[in-house]
């Protein structure tokens, strides 16, 4: 028998809000989040893209001092929403008055595009300019890619697996759907899946650039990242993290959690087409599309919301719509699509992980957020975008969609569904 | 060249640094491990931190003999000369 999956804790940190309750009401206002960027290295280095969106909350606010000084900055953002969400849920952590979970049966699935990208180039700074000796003993444990995923097993005590999808911009949706092979194989109650990204410095900003996949609009970063809009001209690149915690339905009703949503169901696809560019005629993406609903039991008549991958990238926003267009035909007139990146930047391996958030907080609240700098919609995506003020999604059991696409031709799509 | 309390002093600054301790629960007669808990790595780290700060050398094998803080004041003493 299918174990149902349901969502019980939400959290994030992101360039429009520093905890989902501020996130959430940001992007029901619409709220951009890329600023120009402060930081001496842009001048320096004289880089050609001078802003992205930073956290409204920097880590240090929140974690003491020595957690700080032992994880990478990415870490830092995955911990803090890790922790929210955690808490969010109810649940306790071992040596909490009162724990009484099995730590075998908790584990994480906690995801990045990057990793400890400032961890790595800083030491190297420092091996150049100081010598081996002032190489910190941590450096490697900081810049590994499952170094979010394993500060937090130890931060929750979860014994159940600690695991960490690596699928570029992919990452954060991978997260869910390694979450919910672990619960459905039987091998957890709970899990805590998210992802982080931490990359808003000069070498991958730099490699952007080269590639011509940032937004150049440096005069006006708020009007950057444009979704779907005829202007558009590359992604915002964000920084940031958004955490669930899935759990089997039995084990969250056995304790009286607040369910947010179901986790219905998710699917995982690659393209096999180019290691950057989509495919144009999005054939992966559409399996990734079809197979989550087949894996959520969903008909095409019950989706009413996607919270898309929509970059803004001149080539990127088609072939999604392509995808969209050869699985749901006729009734993509009746799915509104919010493209939250127009407001939150593209935060990477967190990408998937912010947005599942604000997809279940959509089915949750029966709301889908807005879709904010779509002047001039381009004529060969007539999508139904949420603009302007938030969409009222109704009262009826339906299921929305979260899309996330990455470098590499991944393709990850999550279901969820109203509880 | 610093005294044996200037040396502790700086000392339980480092510390401080590292682990979030007081300065004050950082005192000569208290063991590193076991009453200041503090790991291999924070106290490698430590240590070249001190290094640095009272341009000492603290060579490796020598840092399983600083048992307490109290040893690791010696030693740097006695390294300046």
């Amino acid at each position: 028998m299918t174990r149902r999956l349901v969502i019980t804790g939400l959290g994030a940190t992101t360039p429009i809000g520093g905890d989902v309750k501020t996130l959430w009401t940001n992007a029901l206002a619409g709220t951009p989040g890329a600023k120009t960027l402060e930081h001496d290295w842009v001048e320096k280095y004289e880089l050609p893209v001078t802003f992205a969106a930073e956290v409204t909350i920097e880590p240090s606010e929140v974690l003491a001092r020595p957690e700080l000084r032992r994880m990478d900055r990415s870490t830092q953002l995955g911990m803090v929403a890790a922790r929210q969400a955690w808490d969010d849920a109810g649940l306790s952590r071992p040596g909490d008055e009162g724990y009484d979970l099995d730590p075998e049966r908790v584990a994480v699935s906690f995801a990045t595009g990057i990793g400890g990208v400032w961890t790595l180039l800083d030491s190297w700074d420092t091996l150049r300019e100081r010598g081996p000796r002032r190489v910190m003993p941590m450096t490697v444990p900081m810049l590994m890619p499952n170094g979010a995923a394993g500060a937090i097993s130890l931060d929750l005590g979860a014994q159940g697996g600690a695991r960490t999808a690596v699928s570029a911009c992919a990452s954060g949706v991978e997260a869910l759907d390694v979450a919910l092979e672990m619960l459905r194989k039987g091998d957890a109650d709970v899990v805590l899946a998210g992802g982080t990204e931490a990359a808003i410095h000069p070498l991958p900003m730099a490699a952007f650039s080269s590639l011509q996949a940032l937004s150049k609009r440096n005069d006006d970063p708020a009007a950057a990242s444009r979704p779907y809009d005829r202007d558009r001209d590359g992604f915002v690149m964000g920084e940031g993290a958004g955490a669930l915690v899935v759990e089997t339905e039995e084990h969250a009703k056995a304790r009286g959690a607040t369910i947010y949503a179901e986790l219905a169901g998710s699917a995982i696809t690659s393209d096999a087409h180019h290691i950057t560019a989509p495919d144009p005629e999005a054939l992966g993406a559409s399996r990734a599309l079809r197979r989550a609903l087949e894996s959520a039991g969903a008909q095409l008549s019950e989706v009413t919301h996607i919270n898309a991958h929509a970059t803004s990238t001149p080539v990127g926003d088609k072939p999604e719509y392509a995808a969209l267009k050869s699985v749901f035909g006729d009734h993509l007139e009746n799915v509104c699509i919010s493209a939250t990146k127009s407001q939150t930047g593209h935060l990477l391996g967190a990408a998937g992980a912010v947005e599942s958030v604000l997809t279940v907080k959509a089915l949750h609240e029966r709301r889908a957020p807005v879709t904010i700098n779509l002047d001039h919609q381009d004529p060969e995506m007539p999508l139904d975008v949420v603009t302007g003020s938030p969409r009222e999604l109704g009262d009826q059991q339906q299921v929305a969609l979260c899309n996330s696409f990455g470098f590499g031709g991944h393709n990850a799509v999550a279901a969820f569904r109203t509880y | 060249m610093a005294d044996k309390n200037e040396i502790l002093a700086g000392l339980a600054e480092i510390v401080n640094e590292e682990t979030g301790l007081e300065v004050e629960e950082v005192q000569s007669e208290k063991s590193f491990t076991e009453d200041l808990d503090i790991d291999s790595i924070s106290m490698m780290t430590i240590v070249v931190n001190a290094e640095e700060k009272f341009d000492v050398k603290i060579p490796d094998e020598e840092v399983k003999n600083l048992t307490t803080v109290g040893d690791a004041v010696d030693f740097i003493a006695n390294a300046q000369g």
